[in-house]
């Protein structure tokens, strides 16, 4: 049997699609352009021997052939050992510590039965709080609450010596960061649970304890695991925290950005950030193809009916005083970002003063941070969530030569810490692309900046656009293109309105995500563009607690109006609930 | 409608797939040579797995043909996309766009044809009104009941005056009355509109209701293109005989033209071609038969049960399990189970395979 005629008939129908065509070419192009190409540099980078600026890549490979000096000499260097073995080590403590919190909340939030509006209101800014906060504003807090000066050490405990910089520092900040993204998993994987599972094992004999060491745990286990990977990824590619509270604790992305900062050795930072990406491309390829397929597979189909909630006053009463007490804590940290903005002198004046706030818009161009850190997420936010919308759509409703790619390189980005992606920048484009001059134009302008946001954001979006297309009946966008429409018309028509919801969605968390990013950012920015997160980065490090918290405080509000915002346009515009949902022949 | 109806023709028409599980390539369809003619209604018929949707989404063009060619009319049309060709399709689900109202979902490909706004309005209003829901116009679509629903789908498909209009099983998500009386209706405005319809559907009645032609397909494979009396008379073998209603299938043997030994007596039976002398199968349908008292062939009752407009029986003639359908039983005698009877063959019943 051949299959031939089929394959070249759609080929033909491909191409006589011209706008089709060019989609593919483009969106193509830019994948392979502004994610496999600064991957693939890095990669090379390391191997190839010389380092003459001035030369090609091709050029320098024709002269001095490849080597693997630069690894035996980054490998060398103890400080970026030491470097490995920190990063491991605090993904490790943090993949674990987050997904046991987590875990303890959604089984809190499935199986018990909460008395209070008080509890509910609890998780619900918990599970808010990762979309929300921007990076780092916990090691500010950290350091404001339990540091030299810290509120809580100092002044509750008469401590004075306390310090909260290194391993515990990072591996509390980040487990307060990162949990209720496992919290938010786990949730979905418990409500799945049919209890008449447990029921039975409860009707057999089991205690509650038992009922949860043999059945629950182990049907959840491949979800504990996928959630330990996603935080452990999290974790070793975070660059703000320890960046802020690791003091002399380098973690790989730390170490990174000093190689390139303070050495200046680009070639070491660019072999660096390869093993960084290597590390997390493996777990990450463990969690893609291993563990989500488990955990999802152990656990199909709908609960048939409601979970009856325990509630034995042995088991609500200790389980939800500590959640109470961690989510109390969790929202005091937050909250005391905006009070360093207004006191005088964190830990020794308290007297609430608008300096702070004053000194941002006056001397330190707190105008110029904003509007540039918003006009360029707001640039980027609308490319990206209709980028995402596109390669959702092509994933999902179409076939195509090069779909797998389309599909593989978008994911492969969530891999992707943002440290590695802006050192695969500077050695990409800073002269051109290979070295060649080509697209030289482009590095150390907004419009790079504005791509980083976007290929960051990319995979967020497209997920959550992917799974919202596979709900929408293929049948609906076929009667279209049926009724006469071609390609363009039919996104435009049919697909874009049906997952408006998706798409503003994806338009917000781009936005946000943007305007509070800051790994890669921070190594592409130029003295023409003030990005709010560098500065709060800044004076972070130096100290200025009270200038870093009245940034911290602006921006928090921003995302959190723009998240408010975005609740609200759903609510008043969109369209899920008359969304056909796909119907089984 | 005053448009030209158009014919389709598959030419030696086949299609691959690959099996998801094994790997292994099947043929979804195989060979299929068939010839649709202007302004009739022709029915794809089998049971689900047979090819009858893939050919279908093969004429509307979201599948490719492996081998052969399609032509519309006389044009050739494989290579064009879906929306290059003028076919229109009636889906399952419907498909409308649900955020559209009524009037939009049907202006939807009038629109795209750059149409008069006014001429749109006009062609609208009285094509709603030929299915039956005018008024409906400004109607979100998830307002409507499922029948409401696949009245706008059909709508949609007639507005565009297409050359061929296309069902997928378009009755099956509905409850077995409005089935009943939707596809009297899709009937008669195809008749109305006078346009060329192919229907795909595994359900057999549906089938000899709606059509002029039918196709029925097995495995992939075209085994009997034909009137619905013809397929239920003189099917082509034992599965368009077992699939266009019921059958029973007797042992015989050809004595001579148009005569059959069965179970030792010669009757009166349409032998076509079959040589004589060799063995045959012989289509008996449930109410090709009497029970009498009298008679050559001798058989056991082993079931019997009232059924209000006929007497359902088993027997046994040998060791073939026969199912016989008596109506109107108030005036007949009614056999017992375990009680002896003679079967008797109605006139121009019997047809040897």
């Amino acid at each position: 049997m051949a299959k031939s005629q089929s394959a070249s008939l759609d080929r033909k129908k491909l191409l006589g699609d011209p706008i089709m065509v060019t989609t593919i070419v483009v969106l193509i192009a830019f994948l392979t352009l502004f994610i496999l190409y600064p991957l693939a540099i890095l990669l090379v980078d390391s191997v190839v021997g010389g380092s003459d600026p001035d030369l090609s890549v091709f050029e320098r490979i024709r002269r001095s052939g490849l080597t693997l000096d630069v690894f035996k000499r980054i490998m060398g260097l103890s400080n970026f050992r030491k470097a490995i073995t920190n990063t491991l080590k605090v993904g490790f403590v943090v993949g674990i510590a987050s997904a046991l919190i987590g875990l303890l909340f959604a089984y809190v939030e499935e199986y018990v039965k909460l008395k209070t509006k008080f509890m509910g209101g609890l998780f619900k800014v918990v599970s808010m709080l990762p979309v929300v906060s921007p990076p780092f504003v916990l090691s500010l807090s950290m350091i404001m609450l339990f540091g030299k000066a810290g509120l809580i050490t100092r002044y509750l405990f008469k401590i004075y010596d306390n310090s909260v910089y290194g391993f515990w520092g990072i591996v509390v900040v980040q487990t307060l960061t990162f949990f209720p993204v496992c919290y938010m998993m786990l949730k979905g994987l418990l409500k799945n649970i049919d209890p008449s599972l447990e029921e039975a094992a409860r009707d057999m004999g089991a205690s509650r304890f038992k009922v949860f060491m043999t059945v629950t745990f182990p049907l959840i286990l491949p979800g504990l695991g996928n959630a330990f990977l996603v935080t452990f990824i999290e974790s070793i590619a975070d660059f703000a925290n320890p960046m802020i509270i690791g003091g002399s604790y380098d973690t790989l992305a730390t170490t990174i950005y000093l190689q390139i900062t303070g050495a200046y050795d680009k070639q070491g930072a660019a072999a660096m950030a390869v093993v960084l990406l290597l590390i997390t491309l493996f777990m990450f390829a463990i969690q893609k193809y291993y563990l989500e397929r488990k955990s999802t597979a152990t656990l199909s189909g709908k609960a048939s009916r409601a979970r009856m909630l325990i509630t034995d006053k042995s088991v609500t009463i200790p389980l939800s005083i500590m959640c109470s007490a961690l989510a109390l804590f969790v929202i005091m940290m937050y909250v005391c970002v905006p009070f360093g903005a207004l006191f005088k002198t964190w830990g020794f004046d308290f007297h609430l003063t608008f300096k702070w706030f004053g000194l941002v818009f006056t001397k330190y161009k707190g105008f110029k941070a904003f509007k540039d850190s918003f006009v360029l997420s707001l640039i980027a936010a609308p490319i990206t969530a209709l980028l995402s919308m596109i390669i959702s759509y092509l994933v999902v409703k179409r076939k195509f030569v090069g779909k797998g790619f389309i599909e593989a390189v978008s994911m492969l980005a969530m891999a992707v810490p943002g440290t590695v992606l802006g050192i695969g920048y500077i050695r990409g484009f800073a002269r051109g692309l290979f070295g060649t001059d080509i697209l030289k134009g482009i590095y150390g302008t907004g419009l790079i900046l504005v791509i980083v946001f976007v290929v960051r954001s990319l995979p967020t979006g497209t997920r959550s656009g992917i799974s919202a297309l596979r709900q929408i009946d293929k049948s609906i966008e076929e009667s279209a293109y049926d009724m006469g429409a071609d390609s363009l018309r039919v996104f435009m028509t049919v697909t874009l309105p049906l997952i408006k919801d998706s798409f503003l969605s994806g338009f917000v968390t781009a936005f946000v995500r943007s305007i509070t990013a800051i790994s890669a950012i921070i190594l592409l920015v130029t003295p023409s563009y003030l990005l709010i997160t560098v500065q709060i980065n800044e004076f972070a490090e130096k100290g200025s607690y009270g200038i870093a918290c009245a940034f911290a405080t602006i921006l928090i509000v921003i995302t959190y109006g723009s998240v408010l915002l975005m609740n609200w346009v759903i609510k008043r515009f969109g369209t899920s609930r008359q969304v056909k949902v796909k119907e089984e022949p | 409608m005053a448009k030209e109806k158009k014919g389709v023709r598959l030419e030696h028409i086949s299609k691959i797939y690959k099996d998801p599980k094994t790997g292994k390539e099947f043929y979804a369809v195989k060979d299929a040579n068939i010839f649709i003619e202007p302004g009739s209604f022709v029915t794809l018929l089998g049971p689900s797995g047979c090819g009858k949707t893939t050919t279908l989404r093969m004429i509307a063009g979201f599948e490719s043909p492996d081998e052969g060619e399609i032509y519309l009319g006389d044009e050739p049309i494989n290579a064009l996309t879906p929306n290059k060709r003028d076919t229109a399709m009636v889906f399952q689900s419907y498909a409308l766009l649900p955020h559209y109202n009524i009037f939009d979902n049907v202006a939807y490909g009038l629109k795209l044809r750059k149409m008069d706004k006014e001429v749109i309005k006009k062609k609208v209003t009285d094509i709603l009104a030929l299915v039956g829901l005018e008024g409906m116009e400004n109607r979100m679509t998830n307002q409507l009941s499922g029948g409401q629903q696949q009245r706008v789908a059909l709508a949609r498909a007639l507005v565009i005056e297409p050359g061929v209009l296309l069902f997928d099983e378009p009755l099956s998500n509905l409850d077995a009355k409005l089935r009943v009386s939707m596809r009297t209706e899709i009937r008669r405005i195809q008749q109305e509109a006078g346009i060329t319809a192919i229907y795909v559907t595994h359900d057999q009645s549906e089938a000899m209701a709606i059509s002029d032609k039918v196709i029925i397909m097995n495995k992939g494979i075209v085994e009997q293109i034909s009137t619905p009396q013809d397929a239920y008379y003189y099917p082509n073998n034992q599965f368009v005989a077992d699939f266009i209603g019921e059958a029973n299938f007797l042992k015989g043997t050809v004595k001579g033209q148009d005569v059959v030994n069965i179970s030792g007596s010669d009757v009166r039976c349409a032998t076509g071609s079959i040589a004589v002398g060799s063995d045959c199968s012989v289509v008996l349908r449930p109410e090709g038969a009497r029970l009498s008292d009298a008679g050559n062939i001798k058989v056991k009752v082993v079931y019997s049960c009232f059924m209000g407009s006929y007497q359902d029986y088993h027997v046994k003639v040998g060791d073939t399990l026969v199912k016989i359908q008596e109506y109107n039983p108030r005036n007949l005698k009614i056999y017992k189970v375990g009680d002896e009877a003679f079967l008797n063959f109605a006139e121009n019943t019997l047809y040897a395979l």
